[in-house]
């Protein structure tokens, strides 16, 4: 239990512990927890953000589904009217399209009808004609008598 | 194992003797055989085992402290650095729970003082034997595995600190200051001649106060370590008493040791808040 040089070896010593521990041990450190602290922080900050901002897009989403469903109702409603004025249109057409067919047919049979009385009505007259030749016993031609022929045949 | 052919007397002697290394009075260098010779020394001697444990102590502490910081900035923090951090932020706490002053020394001043301290007490906690039976072997007669109670480690720290708390006084307030401090209080009077009779009175007050701050710095420490190895070396005597002593003993040790292992901790903390204490004290006029 001397007090002696121990006590000298012993405050140096302590003095270097002290400049080591200030040096490599508390500073890196210290620095280190502060880094490590700021990292935390900006880390919850940002993660934060990114809520607001999912909550954000989340609202925009819904708008845009919004007014997307409703130009979709406006699209199906105009398509189904443009559906309805084709098929009113083309029924329009068909039947004007009938009418002509129909107007055509009737006006074809009718000149049908007049070209075979037109040739019935010739037949006669020659028939007539062969008829009269028959009773003047050939002494009037056919080529001859041609236009009281056609007069005859006229007048049926 | 209290020795065959010693008696307790000399068996508490030798375990409180150091290692001593220094001048024998005949003019020779080497090591003390016995605690009269080491007496003999004289001031230029030096106690090898205070210095061995001391500083190998002290290494570990900055070996282990050192790495963990060096791997600090690495992202997620291991074992030991979770350990690191949390004594440093301990440690931080403490200081600027006491320390209202800015100064970049004191907090890893309180750490070495807390760590190394503990380190040192903790010594205490291995069988007072051991150690000393085992450097036996090694032809090592003396071994004090203690340095807390080795008054010149304790003294070496808290002369340490005065040094500190004398160098921020004077920095801080100035020489003139710290002079008024010293003799300007606690009596003070308007009359400028009563003044001057209180100088020497109040003088002899705050120099007492000042020295008793390192002194007692190292004798709480010192006078702490001491008993309890002390005790633990009574018990150890117990060894030797017979079957019934030594069972008794056995638990005693342990019961001691339990204990003890709150005086190791509760005396490095009073160290280093103590030292934060005078350091505020040295860097606030009051």
């Amino acid at each position: 239990m001397n007090i002696n040089l121990t006590l000298i070896g012993q405050l140096l010593s302590f003095a270097v512990f002290v400049w080591f521990t200030m040096k490599y041990v508390w500073t890196p450190i210290m620095g280190a927890l502060e880094t490590r602290k700021k990292e935390i922080a900006d880390g919850l900050a940002a993660a934060e953000r990114g809520q607001h901002e999912q909550e954000l897009a989340k609202e925009r989403a819904k708008d845009v589904l919004h007014e997307a469903k409703a130009q979709a109702a406006e699209i199906v409603a105009q398509a189904q009217k443009r559906a309805a004025e084709i098929v009113d249109e083309s029924k329009d057409t068909a039947r004007v399209e009938g009418d002509r067919i129909l107007t055509a047919a009737q006006s074809e049979i009718e000149q049908e009808a007049n070209r075979a009385r037109e040739q019935l009505r010739e037949k006669v007259g020659m028939l007539a004609v062969a008829g009269a030749e028959k009773i003047l016993k050939k002494e009037i031609s056919a080529d001859a008598h041609q236009d009281i022929v056609a007069a005859l045949a006229k007048e049926i | 194992m209290a020795g065959d052919a010693l008696t307790s007397g000399e068996y508490i002697k030798h375990h409180l003797t150091n290692l001593t290394f220094g001048q024998h009075p005949d003019g020779s260098w080497g090591i003390a055989h016995s605690a009269a010779e080491a007496k003999e020394m004289g001031f230029w001697a030096i106690h090898v085992d205070t210095m061995f444990w001391s500083i190998g102590l002290g290494v570990l502490f900055l070996y282990f402290f050192s790495k963990a910081a060096k791997t600090a900035t690495q992202g997620v923090p291991g074992g030991l650095q979770n350990f690191v951090e949390w004594l440093v932020e301990f440690i931080d706490t403490s200081v600027r729970g006491s320390f209202s002053a800015r100064n970049s020394l004191v907090a890893p001043l309180a750490l070495t003082i807390f760590v190394w301290i503990f380190l040192q007490n903790l010594m205490d906690l291995v069988p007072v034997d051991v150690i000393p039976e085992l450097a036996k072997l090694l032809g090592i007669h003396y071994m004090k595995v203690v340095p807390s109670t080795d008054p010149n480690a304790t003294f070496g720290m808290a002369i340490g600190v005065f040094l500190l708390v004398l160098f921020y006084s004077i920095k801080i307030k100035g020489v003139g200051g710290f002079a008024g401090e010293l003799t300007l209080q606690p009596f003070s009077s308007n009359n400028p001649v009563v003044n001057l009779l209180f100088i020497p009175i109040n003088f002899i007050l705050e120099f007492v106060s000042l020295i008793a701050k390192p002194i007692s710095l190292a004798l709480r420490l010192f006078g702490n370590m001491y008993a309890g190895e002390m005790i633990f070396i009574l018990i150890a005597i117990m060894y030797n008493a017979g079957l019934i002593l030594g069972l008794f003993g056995g638990v005693l040790q342990l019961g001691w040791a339990i204990f003890h292992i709150l005086i190791i901790t509760l005396q490095a903390f009073i160290f280093m808040t103590l030292t934060i204490v005078y350091l505020d004290m040295a860097h606030n006029e009051h």
